[in-house]
């Protein structure tokens, strides 16, 4: 059985390596898109949220030629990284999501899955360095720092919601993932718009900060839907396990934390004022909250959900 | 009819600065209402609410951590006390905190009844007229089609009503609007948040929680004088106890010894019990994540461990002490810690500190350790001392700790003699001829916490309800639909689409598109389309 475990770790570095080069075609592709003379017909100086549709360089093919080669990487990186979890999951004979090493395996996996399949919904091409350069930095700091060997799982954590629970939460993560990388493009977008998009050039071949705003929004909807769901289904575990739904262990403060901020994004979409800038800032602290509650609150907080088996 | 939003809804109308009258009492009442419901106050409120839970994570809480209050004012007593006066140690029930959710949700009642009473209207009213204009609309679409134009009237109304918009016939067409679920079920996940706040105010105070120790071969009945610790509701009362009694069986853990690391890991736990009610007993298992449920409260299963079968016996051959001591497991391997008081019976009062090894090495040192949580060579220590051991000023001591600075040391540390070390069966003399002891049996333990909490039922359906209107209200959109006939020359009527965003809607072309496709399909003839 250890074999498979073995296995499994070759393939995290397999994926590493072509994720790497998949980052690297990513960035090439930003280079040169802000290398790129630009297209007379895409002079929107100043242009807010408000430029007409025509005006919108959308590249729907997806970027520059680099930008290809990158996704083919990335997919490749991507086939690697789904072996190497599943490879865990045969060498565990369980879900690989049980302990800190396994979730960010997982979790890592499926953003990019979720970008990978956003592809065919937009052309986010542009998100690609961020989603393969964190993906890369998580799993470098997942098998270096919080590598550990199968062991059987605990009794506390024999249940069904392991499935559900942990599986929705790094869904969550996966979308709150893209939505923040949507939303720091964003940020720097519109503070281009302000100023004026003359020197914009990379800034130029990506959607207007509105129109970024309104992609990032949907991704952290869904995530934040899915949030909702992990935490309903984690009370209703806790209650089996625990003997209450709620008791505001560290990592359930968090949960809590964390669903608070993005309900406040949303209402910040809805109100006037809090629109764009500060609503795309509360979604990325929201994101900065969920690494915090995976990372510090797992590893320094002390409270029931000590599976990180460090 | 737009669902009512708070004034500083992003897509209302600015309010314009206009000369304030003077405020009187009820001005400025409704002036701190509107500031209160208005969506800005909502969202620092949510914004304070986020801020406000951290404490509670970065200080240890009474509710879910007392043991960690407890060690951290004995570390440090100062900043304790600091930190106490701010209620930092109970956040969650603290007076800041209490203050933001409570605004909060003042707040969200404020802003969602109104709402609740306006949108019961707009459902009852027809979806607005077709405008003049309707090439005007950024999403338009005209098809020339031949028919005979009250047919075609007819089937622009069939069409919308089929797409799920509710629909208004018109002279010379059809409007239709959809999407007010989206309204309904934004409410209905605001009040199911209500709800919770609810049933927690409402239920909490019948909620108990107790704490049992059973050893294998004893009974535990459900009353209040049987529980080692027990916490009720505000409104509990001790007639609300459902009768019924646990006999705990026997107790199997099962562990997988792992050769890499060297440590055992648990399998499984699993609890054998008999349950008496008056209807008659049946056996039950419980285990960690399997609680059971009994006489309206659940029983859970959350610790284990070793209850050594102690026997003091006097000189002259008395049994004074003859029963099992839950010892408290200090480690994974079960190295456990365990007290016996005998305050009767021998020439003195005397106390045993305890330690029981399950499967004990002796390390180079000389103490003793265990290297695996099943009694593969169980191993019973003790020191014993004497003297007042308290017990006779009726304050009540802890069973499991004993106070020894008024006691005298008998065996161990520098006393010269040796500690008792029982195997199994074994007996030992305690020093100065006061009796013996002997590690006579090695029943196990479980301690079960005893629940019952009538918020659950409550909040799990407005947990439903949360989670279906949440849904529902962020991936519904709300949309506008007409559909024009222009009759023209002969057969032939000018057929125009429009449809309007209210909010956001990715879907719009697409569902022009599906209006003018459905419209299209099975008409008698395509003419012309723009």
């Amino acid at each position: 059985m250890t074999d498979f475990a073995a296995l499994s770790l070759v393939g995290v570095y397999s994926a590493m390596l072509v994720y790497t080069a998949s980052f690297l075609f990513f960035t090439f592709d930003l280079a040169k898109r802000s290398a790129a003379a630009p297209v007379p017909s895409l002079v929107s100086v100043g242009s807010g949220a408000s430029a007409p549709e025509d005006e919108r360089p959308v590249p729907r093919a997806g970027g520059t030629g680099y930008q290809r080669i990158a996704v083919t990487l990335l997919v490749l990186g991507f086939v690697f990284h789904l072996l190497a979890t599943l490879g865990r999951g045969i060498a565990a004979g369980r879900v690989p999501w049980a302990n800190m090493f396994e979730f960010g395996l997982t979790a890592s996996a499926l953003i990019v899955a979720v970008f990978l399949g956003s592809l065919f919904w937009r052309d986010l091409g542009y998100l690609g360095a961020f989603v393969s350069g964190f993906v890369l930095l998580a799993l470098g700091v997942v098998t270096v720092n919080f590598y550990v060997d199968v062991v059987p799982l605990p009794p506390a954590l024999q249940s069904g919601w392991l499935v559900i629970h942990v599986f929705v939460a790094s869904l969550a993560t996966a979308f709150f993932a893209l939505g923040a990388g949507l939303s720091i493009f964003q940020l720097v977008r519109a503070r281009f718009e302000a100023r004026g998009m003359a020197k914009a050039k990379l800034m130029k071949t990506l959607p207007d900060s509105g129109a970024l705003e309104s992609l990032a929004y949907r991704l952290n909807v869904i995530g934040f839907a899915l949030w909702s769901f992990t935490l309903i289904a984690g009370a209703i575990w806790a209650e089996r396990a625990w003997g209450r739904y709620w008791g505001w262990d560290t990592k359930e403060v968090w949960t809590f934390i964390i669903w608070v901020l993005f309900a406040g994004y949303i209402h910040a979409r809805a109100t006037r004022g809090w629109r764009g800038s500060r609503s795309a800032i509360l979604a990325i602290v929201g994101f900065g909250a969920v690494l915090f509650n995976y990372t510090v609150v797992n590893i320094a907080f002390t409270g029931l959900h000590s599976y990180s088996g460090l | 009819m737009e669902p009512l939003r708070p004034s500083d809804f992003h897509d209302s109308e600015p309010e314009r600065q206009i000369e304030q009258p003077r405020l009187g009492l009820s001005g400025w009442g409704r002036f701190f209402w509107r500031q209160l419901t208005n969506m800005r106050t909502a969202l620092v409120l949510l914004l304070l609410l986020a801020l406000a839970a951290i404490p509670g994570s970065l200080v240890p809480q009474r509710s879910s951590n007392p043991n960690g209050v407890i060690q951290f004012k004995r570390e440090d007593p100062d900043l304790f006390a600091v930190l106490d006066s701010f209620q930092l140690f109970d956040t969650f029930s603290s007076v800041w905190f209490s203050s933001i959710y409570l605004l909060l949700f003042i707040s969200l009642i404020g802003c969602i009844l109104p709402r609740t009473n306006h949108h019961l209207k707009a459902l009852r009213q027809p979806p607005p007229a077709t405008p003049r204009n309707l090439q005007r609309l950024e999403n338009f679409h005209s098809e020339t089609l031949s028919g005979d134009p009250a047919v075609l009237r007819e089937r622009a109304a069939r069409v919308l009503k089929s797409s799920g918009y509710r629909t208004l016939e018109q002279p010379d067409g059809a409007a239709g609007e959809r999407g007010y679920l989206r309204e309904t079920a934004n409410l209905v996940f605001h009040f199911a948040l209500v709800g919770i706040l609810l049933a927690l105010g409402l239920g909490t105070g019948f909620k108990y929680q107790g704490q049992r120790v059973i050893v294998e071969g004893q009974s535990f009945t459900n009353q209040l004088t049987s529980y080692d610790s027990f916490n009720p509701g505000r409104f509990f009362s001790e007639t609300g106890l459902a009768p019924y009694s646990l006999t705990l069986n026997r107790f199997t853990p099962t562990y997988q010894f792992d050769l890499a690391s060297g440590r055992a890991n648990p399998l499984d736990f699993a609890a054998d019990v008999t349950v008496t009610e008056a209807a008659g007993s049946v056996t039950e298992s419980i285990r960690v994540n399997s609680p059971l449920s009994v006489g309206g409260t659940s029983v859970y299963l959350l610790g284990n461990g070793f209850a050594p079968w102690v026997t003091v016996t006097s000189p002259s051959g008395d049994v004074v002490f003859s029963q099992p001591v839950a010892f408290l497991p200090q480690d994974s391997n079960l190295t456990s810690l365990g007290i016996v008081k005998i305050p009767d019976g021998l020439a003195q009062q005397i106390g045993l500190v305890g330690f029981f090894y399950p499967s004990a090495v002796v390390l180079e040192s000389g103490a003793f350790t265990s290297v695996y949580p099943e009694p593969e060579q169980p191993l019973l220590t003790f020191n014993v001392f004497s003297g007042d051991l308290g017990l006779n000023e009726g304050v009540p001591r802890n069973a499991y700790s004993l106070d020894t600075e008024e006691l005298t040391q008998r065996t161990g540390a520098t006393t010269g003699v040796d500690s008792l070390v029982m195997n199994l069966g074994e007996t030992a003399e305690l020093p100065g001829g006061l009796g013996s002891v002997e590690f006579t049996a090695l029943p196990r333990f479980v301690s079960v916490d005893i629940h019952r909490d009538p918020t659950q039922l409550p909040v799990g359906i407005s947990s439903v309800l949360i989670m279906a209107g949440l849904v529902v209200s962020l991936f519904v959109t709300r949309r506008r639909a007409w559909i024009r006939i222009v009759p023209g020359k002969a057969k032939e009527s000018v057929v125009e689409f429009a449809v309007l965003a209210r909010g956001d809607d990715p879907g719009l072309e697409q569902a022009l598109k599906k209006l003018v496709a459905d419209f299209s399909q099975g008409a008698e003839s395509k003419l012309k389309s723009s």
